[in-house]
């Protein structure tokens, strides 16, 4: 072993045993504990629910691509699960959730999970500490993922891996801190008093402002608008669209942290939401069109997950059907209107339908949030708090913004240092071929 | 010996089929292909997008007769495929110069049917 590569194994080493000894002690502390089985349980299926999202939204976007390039959606989304996953475990969690330097990002003592075990999660007494940060290790890898629907059929692989653990660390880990973090300048533990249930702002509306960014930094592709063929298996993106449905009641039901009236509160919205988005895109659609469609269908149904996630626990039923309602037709009027208008290639619509729906989303919390669902949460606008949905806005404006202009400048920098898009031949021929040299459909038996 | 080829919509590839049976032609290749003609093809809605030059779906079939056979073939698919719509297809016949059945190694006439 030449003295290069040890000079990178042996720190690595060192911080594994001091990590493997951290875990150690904190197991032997197990002692007395707030800890309910019941309450770890749903943490731990939850956990498990939100995981099956990313590979829900490989299959979404996958249908919707061309046939050239289906693999590189699913590669990218299992990329994703690898790659974030390791760096959540190493960097990612510290800088999210460790304790607060100066409200802005979190310190680097839990390194590598250092000190975090079984104990009480300081966030979730109620489960073991590394049960909370599995369930959030899930939102961190979903994330980057949505973006990929902004960049989908023209970045390059290695491209793409730099720029997700860049923006995983650099763009995901500051704003989940702002927002969930204890002492975070933005959220309710010690911040402006923001609400955030399940992650409209630090999932939807920072991932939302990343792809529009990302469609307008990589440029449209090839032959678009007038020669794109239309999606090549959309039972496909229903499969997925089905799966990120399923995923979801653990995203939102799950960010209660516990089992309880909360959690069944954001059950219910979250159905609720889904299911009233995906009947009213359909229903412009058929108004619009003359004919209502399998893709406007799903499509809305996730913008209204998206929608509702900031405010499932906050809101009753009828709040989540309205979140829903309007929702569908805004983010109908983002990818049929408006994206037409300003004739930017966001590929599979992230910031339209992610983007748009969490915007509105976390406005609609300062609207709907009532403490009849949730006594621990605010009163929004219409039951008499007025100035909740004015700390909603300028959140959200924060958010907004510190996600596109430092994601304008992660994506100038992987361009300068590997390049961002493939070449004009690789992208006639597709990226399956020229990035994986796999084919995701053979033609002779 | 005649190669006949129809392009016709896929809908009526049913009623095309049992008019060639009534016919006794039994011997045809069927294919799903796209393309277009002089209607310029197809706008398919896209995520509330209206798009436009699409190719569009059609079905071709491949059929290889004795001289006998080649007018009540294409009666057959007239009858089968018409509608008096845009869009109803083609009938291609091309000289057939040699047929071989590879089971056999017999060759023309008798090859064929």
């Amino acid at each position: 072993m030449t003295g290069r590569t040890l000079s990178f194994w042996l720190p690595l080493a060192a911080l594994c045993f001091s990590v493997l000894g951290a875990a150690g002690s904190a197991l032997g502390a197990d002692a007395q504990s707030t800890i309910n089985s019941g309450d770890t349980t749903w943490i731990l299926v939850s956990a498990a629910l939100v995981m099956l999202m990313t590979p829900g939204l490989a299959f979404f976007y996958g249908g919707l691509v061309r046939k050239k390039n289906i693999l590189s959606v699913l590669m990218q989304c299992f990329m994703v699960l690898c790659i974030i996953s390791i760096q959540w475990v190493l960097v990612g969690y510290s800088l999210s959730f460790g304790p607060s330097v100066g409200g802005l990002i979190g310190s680097l003592d839990w390194l590598g999970l250092r000190g975090v075990g079984m104990e009480p999660a300081p966030y979730a007494p109620d489960v073991p500490h590394q049960a909370f940060v599995l369930f959030q290790m899930m939102f961190a890898v979903i994330t980057p993922g949505l973006i990929i629907g902004a960049f989908a059929e023209r970045m390059k692989f290695s491209s793409f891996c730099l720029f997700s653990v860049l923006w995983a660390t650099l763009i995901y880990d500051p704003v989940a801190h702002w927002v969930w973090g204890r002492g975070g300048f933005l959220g309710t533990a010690g911040g402006w008093g923001a609400i955030d249930f399940a992650g409209g702002m630090v999932v939807h509306v920072n991932a939302g402002m990343a792809a529009l960014a990302a469609a307008l930094f990589l440029g449209r592709r090839k032959g678009f608008p007038q020669t794109m063929s239309p999606p090549h298996n959309l039972p496909v993106a229903v499969i997925g669209a089905a799966l990120l449905w399923f995923g979801w009641f653990g995203f939102n039901a799950g960010s209660a942290l516990s089992a309880g009236s909360v959690a069944v509160a954001a059950f219910m919205a979250t159905h609720v939401a889904g299911a009233t988005a995906g009947l009213a895109w359909c229903i412009l659609d058929w108004l619009r069109y003359g004919r209502p469609t399998t893709l406007g269908m799903i499509t809305g149904a996730v913008a209204g997950l998206a929608a509702v996630t900031p405010a499932a626990g906050f809101v009753t039923p009828l709040g989540a059907m309205a979140i829903g309602v309007i929702s569908g037709a805004i983010c109908w009027a983002a990818v049929t209107w408006l994206k037409a208008a300003l004739r930017y290639d966001d590929t599979l619509d992230a910031f339209g339908v992610h983007g748009i729906g969490g915007m509105w989303g976390t406005l609609a919390a300062g609207l709907f949030a009532t403490q009849a669902v949730n006594a621990a949460g605010p009163n929004g606008l219409l039951y008499g708090k007025a100035a909740q949905l004015v700390i909603q806005l300028k959140a959200v404006g924060i958010t907004a913004a510190f996600s596109f202009v430092g994601s304008l400048a992660l994506l100038k920098l992987v361009d300068l240092l590997v390049g961002l898009r493939v070449t004009d031949h690789e992208e006639r021929v597709g990226l399956d071929l020229t990035q994986h040299k796999e084919a995701g459909y053979t033609v002779i038996e | 010996m005649k190669y006949v080829v129809a392009i016709i919509q896929p809908d009526r590839l049913d009623e095309v089929l049992a008019r060639l049976t009534e016919k006794e032609v039994h011997l045809v290749t069927v294919t799903n292909v796209v393309g277009r003609g002089r209607q310029k093809g197809v706008a398919e809605v896209y995520r509330s997008h209206k798009e436009a030059g699409s190719l569009l779906r059609k079905t071709k079939l491949e059929i290889a007769v004795n001289e006998g056979f080649v007018q009540p073939t294409i009666d057959a698919i007239l009858a089968g495929a018409r509608t008096g719509e845009i869009g109803d297809g083609k009938i291609f016949v091309l000289d057939l110069p040699r047929c071989i059945r590879i089971r056999t190694g017999e060759e023309g006439n008798d090859a064929i049917g």
